[in-house]
Parts: structure tokens; sequence; C-alpha cells
């Protein structure tokens, strides 16, 4: 195997005495699609930031497309793009200015500008919307063009902070297909999101809480843990009612709350469904449905991040 | 040198695309000179004149009639009694009096130094000191009319002969002394806010981030930002001059190559000023506010511009020696009024030019500190 395209042993970022990334440590395959999950501050930008030679670390190494970011964070930015939730494009300036902008930025020219302004036209679906001002640009496509114009350099690794906020389904959707697409060409994708569906294309993911990494593996290894563990999906009118009635059996372990649906985590996977009918029926509270389901990754997520509250 | 050029280009895009922007820079300033080159007039105009004529002469009637064809005075009373004149001046009814000594016209005729009063309402000191300077300049006016050595004499009856020759300005015209202080004050503002503005407005949108994240070197990015703002804001300046030329009579008595030097060495000076500014400030508004709370309140009260230095306490003038304007507007003078050579005011673009370094140095400091 190749060595890893980001490399990142005990990284540490303080703030004075708030420590926003805490001996994070993880490496990302080449070609690979990297999920960072994590709520509002937990640290996933600080990461990206360090990993983009933007911030340096306060200990610990990260190694992007083999160069250490601390030695040479120059060499790390020409190697990578970077694109965030803010889609940084200058509004004043119509598609083509920026791209042509992006790529004087980078050092492209000649042939090799006007071969990459082709590739992020018809990335972003923009031709024949060349002259047109990036502010009058709706979500979707200022969304694509910002991602064109990071790549504009045909970098190996590719940072999404964020990439797909503010911005409608379907295009989200068609942005997922393009980063699927960037990998199966063979660039590197570590992209962070709160969109937990989103997280679903990833091939592996690494959930970040308190600054800490709390957990990583592919969507099925993350599931696993609920192998032992079946959840039970209620749904119901009284979610608070049923929430308090199934936390009162043994068999349960937990409840938690999706939308108009109670979720209840067995104890064993020996542990009767039956239970959850038997608990409901006794307080007599009526419900639309009693299933057992798959975990998702929110389920995934709410776990982990509970235990990790836990220890802490 | 690439990228710098793709910063520059994509600058000047955002400035011309911007007409709000490029009016504020190009022709705000010149309506600003109007305005202010009409409001801020020093000239004395109708001033209350009275005359005591003990002579009757022609020649000493053509002296009052230069005083009052000067413009500046208004012939309010005559008489030949000093006391009722004395009077008039407590009643603040009239603020000079010119008082002609008899035999005035026969020792004019005869060539023979002759003496002529003003007394002047000392109330007002600054007024005072216009009333008689205007005075000096008609009673030298006359006697090189005359040929004739005619003076004023002072409140004692010295036998004290003034030649007063105004150079440079011979009618004491206020506009033309405050347009090189307008010049320094309004292409101050311009260079400091536009500068400043222009980089805190890519922090706030996040451009500059992104920009962050490239190869980008910050010297390429910082002088590819400032240098289409520099040739604007000089563009600015070059434009207030000529209007001034064109409306205010503004002489151009020196050499335009020492006068472009000036200019541009206090635009570096002041677009390195904003450039500090924009390390500090993280939003537009706060930005906007330090800038010209930085550039307009000096440059208007301790450059000398409206408030002569020398009548300032100690202390403030020794302050007034940061202040770039303060140099900028003495070569300015120097270059349109005098035509002055470099020998003689070299100082001040030494001063210029320290203070460009320093606020650049800092500047890049502050800058290379925050962009790492």
């Amino acid at each position: 195997m190749s060595a890893p395209a980001i490399d990142v042993r005990g990284l540490v970022r303080k703030f004075g005495a708030f420590t926003a990334v805490d001996d994070v440590t993880f490496a990302v395959r080449a070609g690979e699609v990297f999920g960072f999950l994590g709520a509002n501050g937990a640290g996933k930008s600080t990461t990206i930031r360090m990993l983009c030679g933007l911030l340096k670390p306060t200990a610990g190494t990260a190694v992007v497309g083999g160069i250490d970011v601390s030695v040479d964070p120059e060499g790390v930015k020409r190697r990578i793009g970077y694109m965030s939730q803010r889609f940084s494009l200058y509004e004043q300036l119509t598609v083509d200015e920026n791209i042509r902008f992006f790529g004087g930025v980078y050092g492209l020219r000649g042939e090799r500008l006007e071969a990459r302004r082709r590739f992020v036209l018809d990335l972003a679906d923009l031709r024949g919307r060349e002259s047109m001002l990036a502010r009058a640009l709706p979500g979707g496509w200022r969304q694509r063009l910002a991602l064109g114009c990071a790549i504009l350099h045909e970098p190996s690794i590719v940072f999404l902070d964020e990439p797909t906020g503010g911005v409608d389904p379907l295009s989200r959707r068609r942005f997922w297909d393009l980063i699927g697409d960037l990998s199966r060409r063979g660039t590197t994708v570590l992209v962070t999101t709160h969109y937990l569906d989103e997280a679903e294309h990833c091939h592996r993911i690494a959930i970040m809480h308190a600054g800490r990494l709390a957990a990583l593996g592919t969507n099925a290894e993350l599931k696993g843990v609920f192998a032992s563990r079946p959840i039970i999906e209620v749904q119901t009118d009284n979610p608070v009612a049923v929430m308090d009635a199934l936390d009162a059996r043994p068999e349960v372990e937990k409840t938690s709350i999706f939308g108009t649906a109670v979720h209840a985590v067995l104890r064993g996977a020996a542990t009767d469904p039956s239970v959850v009918t038997d608990a409901l029926a006794r307080a007599s509270l009526q419900v639309r449905s009693v299933t057992r389901v798959a975990p998702s990754l929110e389920d995934v997520f709410l776990d982990v991040v509970e235990r990790q509250a836990e220890v802490a | 040198m690439r990228a710098l050029a793709a910063v520059a280009r994509k600058e000047l895009r955002q400035i011309l695309r911007d007409r709000l922007t490029l009016m504020i820079l190009l022709f705000i300033p010149a309506l600003f000179l109007l305005l202010y080159g009409y409001a801020l007039n020093f000239d004395i105009r109708n001033i209350r004149l009275a005359v005591q004529d003990q002579d009757g002469s022609s020649r000493s009637r053509a002296l009052v009639s230069s005083f009052v064809n000067s413009g500046y005075f208004d012939l309010v009373a005559s008489g030949h009694d000093p006391a009722a004149h004395a009077r008039r001046i407590d009643a603040n009814d009239v603020r000079a009096v010119l008082v002609i000594p008899d035999g005035f016209g026969r020792r004019i005729e005869t060539r023979r130094p002759v003496r002529v009063q003003v007394v002047i309402d000392g109330d007002n000191a600054n007024t005072a000191t216009t009333v008689s300077a205007y005075a000096q300049a008609i009673v030298a006016d006359f006697a090189a009319r005359e040929a004739a050595p005619v003076g004023i004499a002072g409140p004692a009856g010295a036998p004290l002969v003034l030649e007063p020759r105004i150079w440079y300005n011979p009618q004491l015209r206020s506009t033309l002394f405050l347009v090189p202080g307008l010049i320094a004050y309004i292409a101050m503002i311009t260079a400091v806010i536009s500068t400043a503005l222009s980089i805190v407005r890519e922090k706030e949108r996040g451009t500059m981030e992104q920009v962050r994240m490239s190869p980008l070197d910050p010297v390429s990015y910082v002088l590819g930002k400032t240098l289409p703002y520099l040739a604007l804001s000089f563009a600015s300046a070059l434009i207030i001059i000529l209007v001034a030329m064109a409306l205010f009579d503004l002489p151009m008595r020196g050499s335009w190559l020492l006068l472009s030097l000036a200019i541009g060495l206090f635009l570096v000076g002041a677009q390195a000023q904003g450039l500090l500014i924009s390390t500090v400030a993280e939003t537009q508004q706060v930005a906007f506010q330090l800038a010209l709370l930085s550039s307009f309140l000096p440059t208007f009260i301790l450059s000398g511009f409206i408030f002569p230095i020398s009548s300032m306490p100690a202390v403030v003038q020794a302050i007034t020696h940061i202040v770039p304007a303060r140099y900028f507007i003495v070569a300015l003078r120097a270059i349109i009024l005098k035509g002055a050579d470099l020998v003689t005011f070299w100082q001040d673009f030494l001063a210029l030019g320290i203070f460009a370094v320093i606020a650049l140095g800092l500047a890049s400091l502050r800058l290379s500190r925050e962009w790492a």
C-alpha cells in the first residue's frame, strides 16, 4: 500500500487555555472520501486549517501529500485545494474573471489555464454563463464554481469545509456526485459536514467531539456498535411519555427522539423486542407503529457523543 | 509577479465595476475642493472704514479710493475729529480708521517720505492682523503707483516706514493658501479609507481566507491590492490640482515631477496607514471609523492646513511632527505657490519618506503575523 495522502499523528491545537484539537490521530488513503462529522465547535475546522498550513499545530505532526505542514506550509498550499462553506468568490467579478483570478494566483497560464477553465465551466455547468456576475448565481451554481476554482490547479488533495451549507437538496446531491467523480479520478477528499445523510457518501467517517476523535471507521464499521443492541423505532404523537415508559424498563439501554419517532436501544441481541410493545401496553399508550430498524448514522453519532460525554 | 498581476487586475476590475467606489475615489475629492474652496474663505470683506483726511488733496482722495476700490473696505464715515472716530470704534461702527496727515499730497509731489496711520480695532486679533495686512498692501500698492515713499506710521506716530511685500500670493487670497492643504486632506482620507476597506472587505467576505489557502505570498497580495488604489488616488490628486487651477487660479509655479514625487510619497505613507488599520480591524465599519479618525482629525487640525502650527502650544507642536500631512502641505505650498527647488524642502520629503517606511514596516509586521 502506498503512503497515505494525509497522515496525522497526535495533532494538538490550543488557543490560550482552550484546547480546540486534542491529540487527534488518523490517516487518509489516496483517492479516499474521508468525512469529518461533528457539532459546531468540535474542532473540525481547526483541524482542516492546520492541515492546509494556515494554522500552526501546538503539538503533533501532520503530513499532507508527503509534506509536513509545520515544516513547509507553502509547499502544502500548492498541493491542496480548499473550499469553505462561504463559497468565497469575488461577487462583483464574473464567472470567467473569478476563474482567471484563481488561475493567476495558482500560476496557471496559456493552454493549461484555458483547458482548466473549460473543465471548471463544464464541471459547474456554467457554459454560456461566463459573463454572469458571481453575485447573481444561485447557491448551487456558486458552490460548484467555488469548487471548480479550488481545484483549478488539479490538486491531489481537496479540503471541503462544510461545502453544502445553505444549498438546496438537489444541488447538494449533484455536489456529492462531483465529489464521487473527483475521488474516482484519484483525488483525495477530506470533507466536513453536519448533514448526517451526506456522510453516508464517504468511504470512511471520523466523528469529532470536543476536540477529540471519538470514532473512526467505515459506515458499516461505525454501525457495528449496534450489532448486539437492536434498535426499535416507535412512531407516536406522545414521544415524551413513550420515552418515560421505555426508560423504566431494565431491558432498554436508552431512548432518543428522532422527529416524531422514538428510538429505543435494547440491551443485548437476545432481548425480545416485545418488551417494547409490552411496556407501551402497560402504560396504555397509543402508538402508530413499533418496528425494528437498522441503525442510522444519526444513531451512531448520538451514541458516540453520549459515550464521549460520559467519559469526560 | 504573475500572481501580483492577477491580484491587481482583479482589484482594478472590482473597482471599475463598483461605480460608487470609483466616484468616491475620483470625483468626490474634486467636489470636496469646490465645497471647501468656496466655503473655507478666510478673507475678510466689507471692513467698515472711517477716514480722517487732514490733507483733502487729490492725492489723499486717491488713497481713500484705493482702500474702497480694493473691495475689502467700505467707507462708512469721515471727519476731522479723532474723538468721534474713537467713539465709532468703541461702538463697533467702524473697524479701522485711516488717518491722512496734512501735507500728504505736497510731500508726495516733492518725493519726501510720508506716513499715514491706520487705527485698527484689536478686539479680534486675527481680524486685526488681516486688516493690517490689507492696509499695508494697499498703501504699498499706492506708493508704487505714485512712485513715492508712502508708509504706515505706528500707533505712536514713530517714524517707521513699512515696506510690506507679500510674495507668491500678492492679493493675500486665502484660497491659494488652502488648496495645498485641501489636497493633502482629501488625498489622505481617500487613500487611507480605500486601502483599509478593500482589505477588510476581503476578510469579511471570506475571500481573504480563500486566497491565504493558495500559494500566493502576502507581498504580492498586498501590492496587487494597493497599487490600483495608488494609481487612482494619484489621478484624484491631479484632478484636484487641475480643478483648483481652473477655478481658483491656482498657479503651478514648480516642477510637475517634484509635485508627483511629493504626492506619491505621501500616498504611499497614507496607504501603509490604511494597511495597518486593515490588520487591526475585523469589520468594514470599524475599519472605516479608524481610517476616518486617524486620517481626518490629524490632517485637519494638526497639519497647519487651517490652524498655523506656530501658534499652537509647544506640546501640540511636538505632536504635529508625526502628522505626515504637515510635511506634505509645506512641500506642496513650496512647489505650487513658490516654484521652489528640492533644496528648500528636502527635509519635508525626507520626513514623508520616513513616515512611509515606518508605516509600511509596522503594517507588514502585523500582516505577516496575521497571514501566517
